[in-house]
């Protein structure tokens, strides 16, 4: 009796205490962006005062709106196309087993693990040969190409799971293989789609390395790359980078909070099926 | 039934489509990969129209070069070394909650929340906790009375925090595939030992390990995959520095083609990494697949 009473108060405390180590990092992070410059005290204290200029400073200083804006576009247009060209090409690899399209899922395969960096030098000159660069298209085309594959697997995983009897049903009906797809098979696949978007557009989202090469101009700068040039110009104004780290994270965390179900789905249906 | 089945079968007009990705593949990686090869056997400086063809020139300078050799152990370090304990830490995890227990849940959030943050932002938030002057740890140091340690200015000291920023922000994601493995495990098993009296760590090794198998195959390549291209938090936590000592494969890459316009160098050592990461992927992939178990 008493050892069951004890492991009882023993799991919530080692839960509370993973909590607090797992925060940290971002409770430190909030205090100094609600202190101001001069205040020098531990970064572990939350101020008695609440000094919200450091997110005006962040906000202003580094348009960081248009930045939120292009980060939003990207995210929307690349979500998109990767649902589309993504649900598309996993179809016919889930569904019709030939040599060939095992040859184009190893193909798949082989893109996921292509590092980023290791093609960036070679790709920024493709890109700059197609005036590419500094485009939103561009960096767009990009992002769904290396987004592709993990949405491929996910969709043709789930695919596998509903019957073929539909299928022939449908073709029995008279329904040729694109129709089976459009009509049948699209509406079934809403749950794996809210997965899908949501591994894909917090990648784009989250994305430095392509913006890094692809978006230079200032006007079309995503959010990462200006978090990136706020902390190397104003590194002096600890407390705004604060901020501007803090309003990066922001979106996602809110999103997080109100679909945790499917981000958590997302990535375990992912992986064990 | 069977003529339709081979009917369907035989769909071969249904490739058309995966066309688009097809296209958008040939385009985006493996044209620029072939050309990262011409690339790479050149001195190209990344944007004149003049360079020459030198051979194998770069990769073979790429065997001698101190501050690749270090890139390459710092990217052992940071691929194997974050698989190896974001596993561990995450199955832990996993256990722990596959209990019932109040707040469980709120810890599952807690832990997985960083997951959804860019690399570079949690870089940049390790620094004020890495900080000499002012940072958080260091406030602890001096509250149990020590000295203040300037924990960044050593490389090696560099990669491990490096290792364990970076762990710790992904765990979440190890513990989230664990979780969904554990769901998967009839309870019936577990019924079954009790009553044979097996004790908890031969029902963990002898239940629980080899039924999670298909889990552990896809957490370690997931895990591998990423860790070995390791850049972001990099860059924003010590910029591969002091010096050139936290540096992994791409985040050298990137300061080889920025910092020192070394385009066809850079691009031997990207196509390096990358068969470096296919040889790392397959052979651990053939490794544990051989432990996979039917249930």
């Amino acid at each position: 009796m008493m050892k069951t009473k004890t492991r009882g108060l023993l799991l919530p405390f080692a839960g509370l205490l993973i909590i607090v180590f797992h925060l940290a990092p971002l409770y430190i992070t909030l205090s100094i962006a609600l202190k101001k410059m001069t205040d020098l005290s531990s970064r572990w204290t939350i101020p008695n005062y609440l000094y919200w200029q450091n997110f005006v400073d962040a906000i202003n200083s580094s348009h960081m709106l248009r930045a939120f804006t292009n980060s939003f576009v990207i995210t929307v247009g690349t979500s998109f196309l990767i649902i589309m060209i993504g649900a598309m090409a996993a179809y016919p690899l889930a569904r019709v087993r030939t040599k060939t399209n095992k040859w184009i899922l190893n193909l798949v395969l082989t893109v996921m693990m292509i590092p980023t960096l290791s093609i960036i030098v070679p790709l920024y000159k493709v890109m700059n040969d197609m005036h590419a660069i500094n485009t939103f298209w561009g960096v767009i085309l990009v992002l769904t190409t290396h987004g592709l594959p993990l949405a491929i697997f996910t969709y043709a995983n789930f695919i596998r799971t509903i019957p073929r009897d539909l299928d022939e049903a449908a073709t029995v009906d008279g329904c040729n293989g694109y129709s089976v797809f459009f009509r049948i098979l699209l509406p079934q696949l809403k749950p794996v789609t809210a997965t899908v978007l949501i591994l894909a557009g917090l990648k784009v989202w989250n994305d430095f390395e392509f913006a890094l090469y692809f978006l230079q101009k200032p006007q079309k700068q995503t959010i990462t790359l200006t978090i990136a040039n706020f902390f190397s110009e104003f590194s002096s104004n600890i407390n705004a980078a604060a901020a501007a780290a803090l309003l990066a994270v922001l979106p996602v965390t809110i999103m997080f909070i109100f679909l945790q179900k499917y981000f958590i789905s997302g990535l375990s249906d992912g992986a064990v099926k | 039934m069977k003529v339709f089945r081979r009917k369907w079968t035989s769909g071969s007009h249904l490739y058309v489509m995966y066309l688009p990705a097809l296209i958008l593949f040939a385009v985006f990686v493996f044209y620029p990969l072939f050309e990262g090869v011409q690339i790479s056997l050149t001195n190209w400086n990344g944007y004149s129209q003049h360079y020459q063809y030198v051979g194998f020139d770069n990769f073979k300078m790429l065997f001698t070069d101190h501050k690749v050799i270090t890139a390459f152990q710092n990217t052992l370090v940071y691929g194997v070394g974050s698989t190896v304990i974001q596993n561990i830490w995450g199955l832990a995890y996993a256990l722990l909650l596959n209990q019932v227990f109040f707040g469980r849940k709120w810890v599952r959030s807690a832990v997985y929340l960083p997951v959804l943050i860019s690399g570079l932002v949690m870089g940049f938030i390790w620094y004020f906790i890495m900080q000499y002057d002012g940072g958080a740890l260091n406030d602890i140091m001096l509250l149990f009375g020590m000295e203040r340690v300037d924990w960044l200015a050593d490389g090696s000291r560099g990669v491990k925090i490096i290792l364990f920023a970076t762990s710790m922000q992904f765990v979440g994601q190890a513990m989230i595939i664990y979780l969904a493995g554990l769901q998967t495990i009839p309870k019936t098993y577990y019924e079954a030992a009790e009553i044979d009296g097996t004790g908890a760590w031969r029902k963990f090794f002898n239940i629980t390990l080899p039924l999670l198998m298909p889990a552990i195959i896809i957490s370690v390549i997931y895990k591998l995959i990423g860790g070995l291209q390791l850049f972001d938090l990099i860059v924003a936590l010590t910029g591969g520095g002091p010096g050139s000592s936290t540096h992994s494969f791409s985040t050298l890459i990137n300061s080889l083609y920025f910092q020192s316009q070394n385009a066809g160098y850079a691009t031997a050592l990207g196509i390096v990494l990358f068969l470096f990461i296919l040889c790392v992927t397959v052979v651990t992939h053939k490794l544990i697949s051989r432990n996979e178990v039917e249930h």
